[in-house]
Order: structure tokens, then sequence, then C-alpha cells
């Protein structure tokens, strides 16, 4: 292949042409641009007349120019022309291709999967063999050389994983190896102790070439708290440039979507590998982190997971009766609060919020009495795993609680009035604590000598006694007591939370004994002890690029082996489960760090990516047909038949410049609408309905002048698909059998404006036939239309509606036709206690829809001189009726803009009376 | 197919101009309401003039009986003389008035003002023919056809100039071209109806391209004969000379026909036919 600099020609000889090109120019300077032959009968005038200019008959310059390039550009694309032709490699017998394939290299797995399809494909052109093997999955019966097809075929399905390469594998895996190879490594760029042995075995069996690219590898190390803080240290395995990376808190939002919950920037210095970075998150936030990332490093390295340790556990404190004010040192709950604040989030809120909160614990100091709803929400709570801490005192000590039979909530039964010792009117000495049983979750922790017991409450004897005793005075007498209940448990202290009974509260022991009771407990690291004997099952695993997944069917790990740190194949990074926590194992661990790869002298070191084989060929002949339409444009304007196409352009231009009266005038509508008040009504698609409409709405809105202080422009018919409904306070809508229904957008706006306050104003326009639940066409379109609108269950108009007395006295409701079948919302069943005025405080006491088929708008219209345009009923009963309509008119507007105003009115002589005038 | 056909397709083709020429020749007319040529003296005619007493050499037959019973002398019912009026056309049917750049062409549109001014005047009662002797002036109704059949025949000649055989001594003539061609023909027949004491009227028929020339880059122009060429490089340079010598042309006619007592317009085939009707109209009426 002809090369010149990084490109290469494919066929080379056809460059030869470009010879021609300084022929071409002169051939094409000869030949002018060919005339318009126009017939036109004004050249008689024309006879005789020269040009101004004379032009010479050739091609202008530019226009050459510009031909000349096409054809360059065509010859130069003929001739094939790539861009860093690949050069091949020499080289002949089988192919090993190793890949680390460990988590350092996901970042830029799809590179390397690229990089050995070519190496696989460059060795099938040279008919070698070849082998692939990932050192994170090393093949379980050494290499099985195969033809490059049937290797290129699975190279699709290598995958990095999350772990590191292990040196015991290796050094058996290595043992294997027999024959001779050429070997091709693809390395992740972090030193490993590994990397020697390889480097003498496959130097042994042939050439090797390792390919490894100058990007570090950035880490992060497992969240450390402390101080309410969260620290964590980023690594890289290169120094000298300064970076910043941003490290993002991962976990789920309120609504339980995952998301960033912060994000802290954290810069390397130059010459450092470390950086650390500190959250200061509120506990409620902290709690919800379930992971830390440093954002855009996709490797299981960049992602660090968290687990128990986080988190802070939620307490809530509740004491008995009401508390003694200014007291603080008696209040039951005192010491409680001054020894769980340090580390747990105390909630002190009545027993009715607290259980929807769902704490961790809840404690009840000296609490007996619980109403039977209260304890029906506990024990589920408990049942599901809550755990229940009472403390008794003089309360429950007075309280005939779980004396009889065992209360569902108290561990143990009592023995009722509690006992008193070593006090002043008591026999015996005060008592002291026992050892804690090895049973007993307070096992090894010590006992002060000066913690004394002076009251308590007495347990019963029962067969179950005895196990459930966690702590007991030296007497034997039970101090604290335990049961369990469905998932959660249920513990008693016999004394009080305060010093009343016992100074226990004022002792370290304390402290100690409700860490141990998980109440205020940060569970540290579990020791190595801690771990042994135990299995612990996956829950959700990280893979190499740092994604969390369910872990499915791996199986579980034992205590021993999570203990010892390093990830591998028998151990997935992620979230595992033990017995009553869970427990986070990370790629790295704190003490880990990131090294990049020595290799010895004489191994040539390869980037990965290597410049890419591009063929210009298209690209090339693209050009010239670009350069050829630019040719066309330029010599239609040198022979003057660009006019049309000009024309056409400006055309285009000028219709992209046109205002957009769309816009215009919805301003206009929207200022129309709220500059006044605006009764609109409904554009059904029946011209003479719609008139009837408006001129009903202006007969109206004249009434209202008239007659009220609500001054209404003029009214606006409205589309309920394309209009605004918000800025009106009051729809009338017509039914006509054959409107249109309303669109799913058109819905969702209706339901809005109901929702919002708006009231709509159905009409049906048949009160005159439709009497005694007849169904009209109207009204089964009325329920077609209804049955997607969010319209409460409704009533017809009751006596005492605040409807019959907004402006005007009324009991009828009047239009065209007097139907007395009007329809609102209904009153609240228990409305009617009220003083027996029933008015429901949503939507501001105003029913959002008022249905009846009494033609209103037909009773009401009005032309602009104020001439009723339709005849109402007969004679002077006749002008009664549509008086009367105008009267519901102007108390349905007032009741729509004053809402439940009037209805409040009825209090006003019981609130004179009050303030005694 | 057949001879027969091909005659009779030809035909048909021929035919087909004519009764839309002379409907849209009738639509135009009836735009204009009818005036008369009434002399305001008395003669000949169909209209009432004047009642006038009965002298002794009028004959008996002549007295208005019914004027005279209402008083003792007798009268004479005068008419009001009338006199028709000879009107020669003659319409450029070159090939120069076959170009348009439009719907329309000259050719067309002149045919339609000549016909409809021939429709008005016929009804008027005047003599309506065509110069060079073809047909004659003539009244009536079919005289219309007739014109209509002549003027949708068309001249193989590049440019046509006005034919003066066959114009009656004070009669009055109108000539529609688009007077592109030479302009001698032109004066020798504005001068040669002026001798005859022969008033009327100049319409020039331009095309709006004709007027604005809206040409650029290498072009041959090419009459539509295709007797005359033209070539340049740049139209766009030549249409500041064209537009002069277009406007010398235009004064150069107003002036013939200002010295010979005529009257001259330039219509656009892109105007409204009517108002040229209308201006042609007037321009018949007056002396």
């Amino acid at each position: 292949m002809f090369q010149l600099g990084p490109i290469g020609f494919a066929a080379p000889w056809l460059l030869i042409a470009l010879v021609a090109l300084p022929i071409l120019w002169i051939l094409l300077r000869a030949v002018p641009p060919a005339p318009i032959r126009r017939r036109f009968p004004g050249v008689a005038l024309l006879l005789g007349l020269s040009d101004n200019e004379v032009q010479t008959d050739r091609t202008p310059w530019w226009l050459l120019l510009l031909r000349s390039l096409a054809v360059a550009a065509m010859i130069i694309g003929f001739a094939g022309p790539v861009l860093n032709p690949q050069q091949t490699d020499s080289g002949a017998g089988p192919l090993l291709i190793v890949t680390d394939g460990s988590w350092a290299s996901a970042r830029d797995w799809a590179t390397r999967l690229d990089r050995i399809d070519a190496m696989v494909a460059t060795a099938g052109r040279q008919g070698r063999t070849v082998a692939v093997v990932s050192l994170t999955d090393l093949p379980a019966d050494g290499i099985a050389f195969q033809s490059a097809d049937a290797v290129g075929r699975t190279v699709a399905g290598l995958t990095p994983n999350p772990w590191e390469p292990s040196m015991n594998d290796l050094t058996a895996w290595i043992a294997g190896l027999e024959g001779s190879f050429d070997t091709n490594w693809l390395s992740d760029g972090l030193g490993r102790d590994t990397r020697a042995d390889l480097v003498t075995a496959f130097q042994s069996h042939g050439d090797l070439r390792v390919f490894e690219t100058a990007r570090p590898v950035y880490a992060l190390s497992p969240a450390e708290f402390a101080d309410g803080k969260v620290t964590l240290t980023a690594l890289r395995s290169l120094s000298g440039v300064e970076v910043e990376l941003s490290v993002a808190a991962i976990g789920l939002d309120p609504s339980g979507i995952e998301r960033q919950l912060a994000t802290q920037p954290v810069t390397f210095a130059t010459e450092a590998v470390e950086a650390s970075v500190t959250f200061d998150l509120p506990p409620e936030l902290r709690n919800r982190v379930t992971r830390f990332e440093l954002i855009g490093q996709s490797t299981a390295g960049a992602v660090t997971l968290t687990d128990d340790s986080l988190k802070r556990r939620e307490v809530a404190l509740i004491s008995g009766g009401a508390s003694r004010e200014g007291l603080e040192l008696l209040s039951p709950l005192h010491y409680l609060r001054e020894a769980l604040a340090e580390n747990a989030d105390l909630l002190e809120l009545p027993l009715g919020d607290v259980i929807p909160a769902n704490p961790d614990v809840i404690i009840l100091a000296d609490v007996a009495t619980l109403s039977p709803l209260e304890s029906e929400a506990i024990t589920a709570w408990v049942e599901n795993g809550g755990l229940l801490v009472r403390f008794a005192g003089p309360r429950m000590a007075a309280a005939d609680l779980s004396q009889l039979e065992e209360d569902p909530l108290m561990p143990v039964r009592l023995r009722s009035g509690g006992r008193s010792v070593g006090g002043t009117m008591s026999w015996g000495a005060p008592k002291t604590l026992d050892t804690f049983a090895a049973t007993s979750p307070f096992a090894g922790l010590t006992v002060p000598d000066d913690v004394e017991v002076t009251s308590q409450v007495v347990a019963q004897p029962d067969p179950t006694l005895a196990e459930r005793v966690i702590a007991q005075l030296t007497d034997g007498t039970p101090l604290v007591t335990r049961a369990e209940l469905g998932a959660g448990q249920i513990v008693l202290f016999h004394v009080t939370a305060n010093a009343e009974w016992s100074n226990l509260p004022l002792s370290g022991l304390f402290v100690q004994m409700l860490e141990r009771l998980a109440v205020s407990t940060r569970p540290s690291q579990p020791t190595l002890d801690d771990l042994a004997g135990t299995t612990w099952m996956p829950e959700r695993v990280l893979n190499a690029t740092g994604t969390l997944r369910d872990a499915e069917t791996l199986a579980g790990v034992s205590g021993e082996r999570i203990a010892e740190g390093t990830v591998g194949a028998d151990l997935h990074p992620g979230l595992y489960s033990g017995e009553d926590r869970a427990l986070a194992v990370n790629v790295l661990t704190q003490d880990s760090t990131l090294t990049p790869a020595t290799w010895p002298a004489g191994i040539t070191v390869e980037g990965t990516r290597d410049a890419t084989t591009t063929p210009l060929k298209g690209a090339l002949l693209f050009a010239a047909l670009l350069v050829l339409m630019a040719d066309i444009i330029a010599s239609l304007s040198l022979s003057g038949r660009l006019r049309g196409a000009r024309a056409m352009l400006l055309g285009l231009i000028a219709l992209g410049l046109m205002p957009r009266d769309g816009m215009a005038q919805d301003d206009s509508f929207a200022i129309a609408a709220t500059s006044d008040v605006v009764l609109a009504y409904v554009i059904t698609g029946d011209q003479a309905i719609d008139d009837i409409s408006y001129a009903g709405l202006y007969g109206l809105s004249d009434t209202l002048y008239r007659r009220t202080s609500i001054e209404p422009a003029n009214p606006i018919g409205v589309n309920i698909e394309m209009d605004e409904l918000s800025f009106f306070p009051l729809l009338y809508w017509p039914i006509t059998p054959n409107q249109p229904m309303p669109s799913r957008e058109a819905y969702a706006k209706l339901n809005r404006y109901l929702r919002s306050g708006g009231m709509i104003l159905f009409d049906t326009r048949d009160g005159d036939v439709a009497q005694y639940g007849t169904s009209t066409p109207e009204a089964r379109k009325l329920q077609a239309i209804a049955a997607g609108l969010d319209i409460p269950p409704i009533e017809p108009i009751p006596e005492d509606h605040v409807l019959t007395r907004t402006f005007y006295l009324l009991q009828d409701f009047p239009g065209r036709y007097n139907s007395p079948e009007v329809w609102v919302e209904a009153s609240p069943p228990d409305a009617e206690q009220i003083d027996g005025m029933p008015f429901r405080n949503l939507n501001d006491g105003v029913t959002p829809v008022v249905i009846g088929g009494n033609d209103w708008a037909s009773a009401w219209a009005m032309d602009e001189a104020g001439r009723r345009l339709l005849p109402v009923g007969r004679g002077m009963a006749g002008e009664r009726q549509r008086e009367i309509a105008y009267r519901f008119g102007v108390n349905l507007v007032m009741h729509v803009l004053t809402g439940n105003y009037k209805s409040d009115q009825v209090h006003v002589p019981a609130l004179l009376d009050r303030l005694g005038q | 197919m057949s001879d027969a056909l091909a005659l009779r397709a030809g035909a048909e083709r021929l035919a087909a101009p004519l009764p839309a020429l002379l409907a849209q020749a009738e639509h135009l007319a009836t735009t204009v309401i009818l005036g008369d040529h009434g002399r305001r003296r008395a003669g000949l005619g169909d209209t009432f003039w004047q009642y006038r007493p009965a002298q002794p050499h009028d004959e008996a037959r002549l007295i208005d009986w019914r004027r005279s019973a209402r008083s003792d002398t007798a009268f004479i019912q005068d008419k009001e003389w009338q006199i028709a009026q000879s009107v020669i056309l003659w319409v450029d049917r070159a090939a120069s008035m076959s170009f348009t750049s439009g719907d329309e062409t000259k050719a067309h549109r002149a045919s339609v003002l000549a016909l409809s001014l021939a429709i008005l005047l016929l009804r008027g009662g005047e003599r309506v023919g065509l110069t060079g002797l073809r047909l004659p002036p003539k009244r009536g109704e079919a005289q219309a056809l007739h014109l209509a059949e002549l003027l949708a025949e068309q001249s193989t000649d590049d440019y046509g100039s006005p034919d003066t055989d066959g114009m009656l001594p004070h009669s009055r003539a109108l000539f529609v071209s688009d007077f592109m061609g030479d302009i001698a023909g032109v004066e020798d027949a504005m001068l040669r109806a002026a001798d005859r004491g022969i008033g009327g009227a100049i319409l020039q028929v331009l095309d709006p391209q004709e007027e604005a020339f809206p040409f650029d880059g290498r072009t041959v122009f090419q009459s539509m004969g295709g007797s005359l060429t033209h070539e340049t490089q740049k139209a766009g340079d030549l249409k500041e000379r064209y537009l002069e010598r277009l406007a010398t042309r235009k004064d150069r006619l107003a002036h013939l026909a200002r010295v010979a007592g005529w009257q001259f317009h330039t219509h656009h085939t892109g105007q409204s036919a009517a108002s040229a009707l209308l201006w042609l109209y007037g321009a018949m009426e007056r002396r």
C-alpha cells in the first residue's frame, strides 16, 4: 500500500489523474456558462445595444477552482485513501490474548473488546490460532487454541469481574501452560503481586506484548463514620496531575426513587494518590444513603456500599401522664434523652403520631394504660420487628396492668403494687445487680457496685419467667425481662427510667445496657469472632461496572470468608444479610492502595487505543458532491437563472419570520378573561345554542351589573379543548346530544378546574320533558360527559342550601322551564348536626357542579339593547318566572364568588350574644 | 385517424376560441352602460326630439294628431337626428402578440378588448368592420361573429403594422398592437388616416415583463417568430437602456396620436380589461 504520512492509498495509480487537473483547468476555462434562450418581443428594442462591460466568455476563476477541487476530491477519493492504515503484525504460531478482566478494566471494557476483536481478526488473517483468557475467570482446563473465527464469536461474551485475579488460581494455571505461543496482554494498569510470575511464565512460551492505557484508575475506599460525619478516601493509581472528581451519596429519596442525595468534590493534589472527602449529612439523609460513588468512574472499585453502620436508629420516647413542669431531673424521660441523644434520633410525639413514623424503638416510660386503638397499633408495629422498651414506675405499679393475665405488650405478669426495699419505711437494704448470665444480651458488662435498686415492680412467678429474665438483682428478682412478639420484642425494665427507684439511670451501665438492647447502638464492624460460624446471604451484588443487581441464586458465604476481606469469585462485592444485620462487602478495604503496574525492562507497553483505520473514500466523495452542489448554485447564479430559487428562499425566510398570531391571541384571551369578572360558557359547536348561551350570560351579567356589586364584562365562549379554564369562576355548559366528547387533556383540565374551586352549571335544557327520571338524549349525553369528571355525590338541591339565600331568598330555580330537579353536591351525611345547616368546607363550600334542565340561558337571554330574546311562560306569571330565573343566576354567581359566606352569617346572633352585645 | 376526423378535430380546435371570445367580450361589454350617438338636433332617428308647428311643406301623414288635438294648430313630431358611425378596427395578429409571461397573451387581450368594443358599438347601432377590406363595416349582431372569426386568425409575421386599406373617410378607427415593430409603418398609417379625416385611438397592449425587463445573466433574446436575435452577457445591464427605448417608443406614439388628433393609451395584460374597455369607449365617444 502506498502511503503518504498517515494516509495510505488503496489504488495509488489513480492519483496520476491529478496531473490532468491543469488541463481540465484550461478546458473548463474556455467553456462559458450556456446562455438562456428567451423569446421576447421586446428584442426589437434591444437591437444595437451592446454590453457595457465586455465580459470574457470565460468561466470565472473561483468557479474553476471549485470545479477543480471537486474533480481533485473525486480523483483522490477513488484512489481509496485510508487514514492510519493497519500495519500488519508479523508472527506465526498460536496467539494467547490475556486480559486482566478485573474491576479496573471495566471502565473501558468496550475499547478492550474492540482491541481483542482486532487482534483476533489480525491473527485470523495470518492463519494463527487464538485463545482469549480473562485472568479473573480462568479456563478450567488450560488453554484451547482455536481458529480465529471460532474465537471471534466468543469475544463479545467476555465480561470483566468485580474482583482482581487470585494468586492461587494463577499459580496453578501457569503451571498448566504448555507449548509455545505468543502472548498479548491487555493490562488494567494496576500493579499486583501476580504480575511478575505471569510475565516470566508468558515469556518462557514466546513473545509477550503488553497493552495498557496511561489513564489512572480511580477507586473509593469504604466509608468511615466518625463524629456524625462520613469520611471517604478516594484513591488513584497514577499521580502527577491535579484532578477534581465528584463523590455522590446515592440512596432512595422519600418517594422511593434512587437518586444522588448529595455530592462532594474531591481533589487530588498533584503528587497525591489519595484524597479524602467528608460528607456532613443530616441523619435523615444519611440513613438513606446506600452507596457512595465516584461520578464518571463506572467501575466496581469506584463504588463503596454502606451498611447498617451509617444508620442511626429512630427512638420514640413517650412518658406517661402529665409532666411536672420545671422538674426536669425528675422527668421519666430525662435520663433516656441524655443517654440516647448522642447516637439516636429521638422522636417525642404523641403515641398516635409516632406509629406512622415507624421508629425503630418505642420507649414507654411508666405508661400503664393504652387505648385499645393504640395497643392494637403498637402490637402490629412490634410484630413487624419493632422493639418496645417499657419502664416501670408509680403509675404502672398502681395500675392492674398485666396482673391477672399477661398483657400482650408486657413480657411478664406483674404482682400488684410492686415492692420497696431499703427505704426509710421498709426493711432491708437496697438491692444491687447480679452479674449478667451468659445467655443475657448484657453478658460481659461489668456491674458497678454502687448501682442500687430501692423500688421495683415484681414479676409473678411463671413457668416462662426464667427464660425471659435478662437481668436480675442479687436476690434473684427480675430487673429486666424480655419477650418476643412476632418479629419484634418487648423489654421491661422493672425500675423507673429516672433516678426515683434506683440509681441505675445515673450509671454508665444504663447506657451500655441500652446499647446492648440495640436501642441506641451503632453496630461497629463485626470482628472475626462475631463472624465465625455465621453464614451470610448475598442480597445485592456489584458487577464490575459498579452497578448493583440482585444476587439471585448466589450461594451464602461463611463469616470467615467475609472476614478475609478480599473479594473474589466466591465472595462477590455486595450487600450481605446475616441474622440481624446487613453487611457491605466492598472491592476495596480500608487499607487498600492502588499502585501502577510495573513491567520488567524489555517489554514494550503499547496503548490499548490504537489509532483506528479510517477509510476516507466516502468522506472525500461526499465533499466532491458538496462542491458540485455549490457549483450548480454558482453556475445558476452566474447565468441569471437563480431568480426563482432566490425568490423561493426569500419566501421561506419570510414564512419563518411571520409573527405567531396564535401566541398573541392566547395572551389577548387571557387578558380579556382576567381583567374583569367574566362569565363563560362552553362552546358546543351548535351556533344557535352558543348564541343563546352568550345572550343568556350577557343578560345575567347585565342584571348582576345593575343589581349587585359584581360588575362582569361581556361573557366569553370557551373551547374546553384549547382554552385555559382557570380564569372563570363559572362555566355555563349547555348539553346538546351531538356535541363532541372532551378529550383526555380536556378532562384533566376540567377536573383541575373543578378541584380548584371552579363551578360548572350543566344545563340539559330539557326541563319541559325530562321529569320523573325520564331519560332524554341530553341527559344521556350529560351522563357520558360527566363520567370522566371528578364530580362528588350529588343530591337534589335541599331547602336549606346556601344557594337559596346567597343574595335573594329563593326556593325555586326556574329558567325557561320550572322543573324542581336541580342537583348540587350532596351534603355530608353528618352535616345536619351543625346547627341544622348542612355545609361542607370542601371547595370553600361551593358546590362544584349545578345540574339541571331548566334552560336558564334562554330565560336570561338579552340582546345588546336589553330586549328579552325568548318568551318565558305566559303573561305576568311568565315575567315573574323570568325574574326568579335572574334571581337564581344572581344567587349562583354570588355563591361562586363568595363561597359559604352566607352560611356563616347564621352564626352571627350567637357570636354577638357571646360578646355580650 | 381518418381525414374526416382530422378535419373535424382541426375545425373544432379552430372554432373553440370563438364562442369563448364572444362570450368574454359580451361579458365585458355589459359592464359599460350604453350611450347613444344622438346629434342633438332634429333629423332621422327613432327618439323624440321636439314638436314643431306643421309647415306647409310637411306631409299630412307626418302630423302628430294626438298633440295637435290639444290645440288649434297642427304639430309635427321631430325625431332626433341619428346617424350611424363607421368604426374600423385593426388588431395586430403578428407573432409578437402571442407573447405572455402569465396566463393571457397580448393577442387574446387585444382581441377581447377589440371585440368588446365592437359589440358595444354594434349595440349602439354603429357599423363596425376591420381594415384590409376583409370585413367592411356593417351593423348587426352577426357582424360580431364575423369579427370574432377574423380576430382569431394568426399572422406569421414577427411584428405587424397597421393596414389602412378600406378605411372610410371621416370614420373612426382603433389600432390595437404592442407597437414593438418598426414605427415607420405606424407613422405611415397614421398619416394616411389623418389625411382622410379619420379620428380614433391607439391602444398599446404590453405584457408586464415587457415593461419590467426582469432578466439577468447571459441571454439570447429571440423575437417570437425567430427573425430577430440579440445576445447579451449581462441582460441586467440592458434593463435601463431597454426601458429608455420603450419610453421613447411610447412618447413617439403619443406624439403621433396627438398630432393626428387621436387618443393613445398603454394597457398591460396584467391589468383589468374592463378599465381598458372603458377608456376605449370614452375614446370612441370623443370627437
